[in-house]
């Protein structure tokens, strides 16, 4: 498969298989009208499967979002055709607007211009918990 | 502004310091008659709970303060459809202090964040009720001497009864607590909580179905109601409900000094055949529930600088 080498954006690389779509949603990437590709199921050596997202604009990312998804992810900074820095990924401490909260009983489901926040409670199990009613999230929220 | 919304909101220093202060209204009432003077509290019962509401309007009228509130939400702006933020900061304008009770988890939260004076959360749905972890701490420590070194025994549904969720993440602060867990398998303490309050924080623990088993080993028992709701077909509620009924046969290992709490209300989990042991300790729970509350009253106001 043959995709063009972006000159100023984003490679996102290390993206567990299966997250690419979820990562895509949630960085709102398909509102953007410059070229993406969402590539699935790559063979990797270190994780046997991973997605890769191309972004072949500058534009602002939330890397919170980048590193809720998996700390394992990487993101290449293109500009001019070349790298020039590669950004680690790691676990937010909060995540803000980012998912919704799925508990019914929490005042979020009835008061919905409350802003969803998230606090990291177990960085060891990637386990957030709605700051509100402390029901657990994932990147499936 | 400070509030209380979770027990852990306050450091083991500060509820030790409250539960010290309730200690000392209880033994000089007279010194704190008139140390709200002038000052509302506004009771925001978005449900009904009168046995909490009214403990905190008694609490308020012993400090010699005042009460404003609502008991219902029929009576109350959320019924036009308002929201709990504007609720905490119209109500800010004209009380001191607010303690709201929600269905909703996290309600407290929210008016917390808007209010421009302390909120305590007295109830949000099935999550957190603060007051009544302090209550059952000033218990345990007006009973037993001590809020450490103890074995306490949770009876009943540990599944979804947040008072005994709330006490344990409490207790996990003080040094020598045992906790035996003791419920059905269908009503036991859930996984997340058993990891993350009692294994992070390396309490010893141990989990039984059996009552009458582990009955002389305990220096506190916190019994709760076993609901037919809570189970998915009835042959099963019928075979359990009976074992954690409290009898007086069932107390005949216990320990002399035993400590008997519960939450209330009761339906029929203690026999009241036991309120005339001395070990009975749940009515003594709802007084202190109204003594730790006007230490909290008091503590949040001077923080804020209203007294």
């Amino acid at each position: 498969m043959n995709i063009d080498s972006i000159q100023n954006g984003f490679v996102i690389d290390h993206i567990p298989a299966g997250r690419g779509m979820k990562l895509y949603e949630l960085l709102g990437l398909e509102s953007l009208d410059c070229s993406i590709a969402l590539i699935k199921n790559v063979g990797s050596r270190k994780m046997g499967k991973k997605d890769i997202i191309k972004i072949d604009e500058a534009i602002s990312i939330d890397f919170d979002i980048i590193g809720f998804i998996s700390p394992e992810v990487t993101v290449n900074i293109i500009r001019d055709g070349v790298i020039v820095e590669k950004k680690s990924m790691a676990l937010p401490k909060v995540l803000t607007g980012v998912i919704r909260c799925k508990n019914p009983r929490c005042i979020t489901s009835c008061e919905q211009e409350l802003v969803q926040k998230f606090k990291l409670t177990d960085p060891e199990g990637h386990v957030y918990r709605c700051v509100y009613c402390e029901t657990k999230a994932n990147y499936d929220n | 502004m400070r509030s209380l919304i979770d027990i852990l909101d306050f450091s083991a220093e500060e509820v030790n310091a409250l539960i010290d202060d309730a200690k000392d209204m209880i033994a000089h009432p007279e010194k704190y008659s008139e140390i709200c003077k002038g000052k509302k509290l506004a009771t925001l019962f978005f449900e009904p709970s009168t046995r909490t509401r009214l403990s905190f309007e008694a609490a308020m009228l012993e400090l010699g303060g005042s009460v404003i509130g609502f008991s219902d939400a029929q009576n109350s702006s959320s019924s036009k459809g308002e929201s709990v933020s504007d609720t905490a900061k119209v109500i800010s304008c004209y009380a001191d202090i607010i303690a709201m009770r929600h269905p909703r988890e996290g309600a407290p939260l929210v008016a917390a964040n808007a209010a421009s004076i302390p909120v305590i959360n007295a109830g949000d749905g099935g999550h957190n009720h603060p007051t009544q972890t302090l209550a059952d701490l000033l218990t345990i420590s007006r009973e037993k001497g001590r809020l450490n070194d103890f074995t306490i025994g949770f009876c009943g549904d540990l599944k979804f009864g947040r008072t005994v969720h709330s006490l344990i993440s409490a207790l996990t602060r003080y040094e020598g607590i045992r906790v035996v867990l003791i419920s059905p398998e269908e009503l036991a303490l859930p996984g997340y909580i058993k990891k993350d309050v009692i294994e992070k924080n390396g309490m010893i623990c141990t989990q039984t179905t059996d009552l009458e088993a582990v009955m002389s080993e305990l220096d506190v028992l916190y019994m709760t109601r076993v609901q037919k709701e809570r189970f998915f077909n009835e042959e099963d509620y019928l075979r359990l409900k009976d074992s954690y009924i409290l009898t007086p046969q069932k107390l005949k290992n216990a320990k002399s000094d035993l400590c008997i709490m519960h939450p209330l209300p009761r339906v029929n989990e203690i026999s009241v055949a036991i309120d005339d042991d001395p070990r009975a300790c749940y009515f003594k729970q709802v007084l202190n529930g109204k003594h730790v509350r006007k230490a909290l009253i008091v503590k949040l106001l001077k923080e804020a600088g209203a007294i």
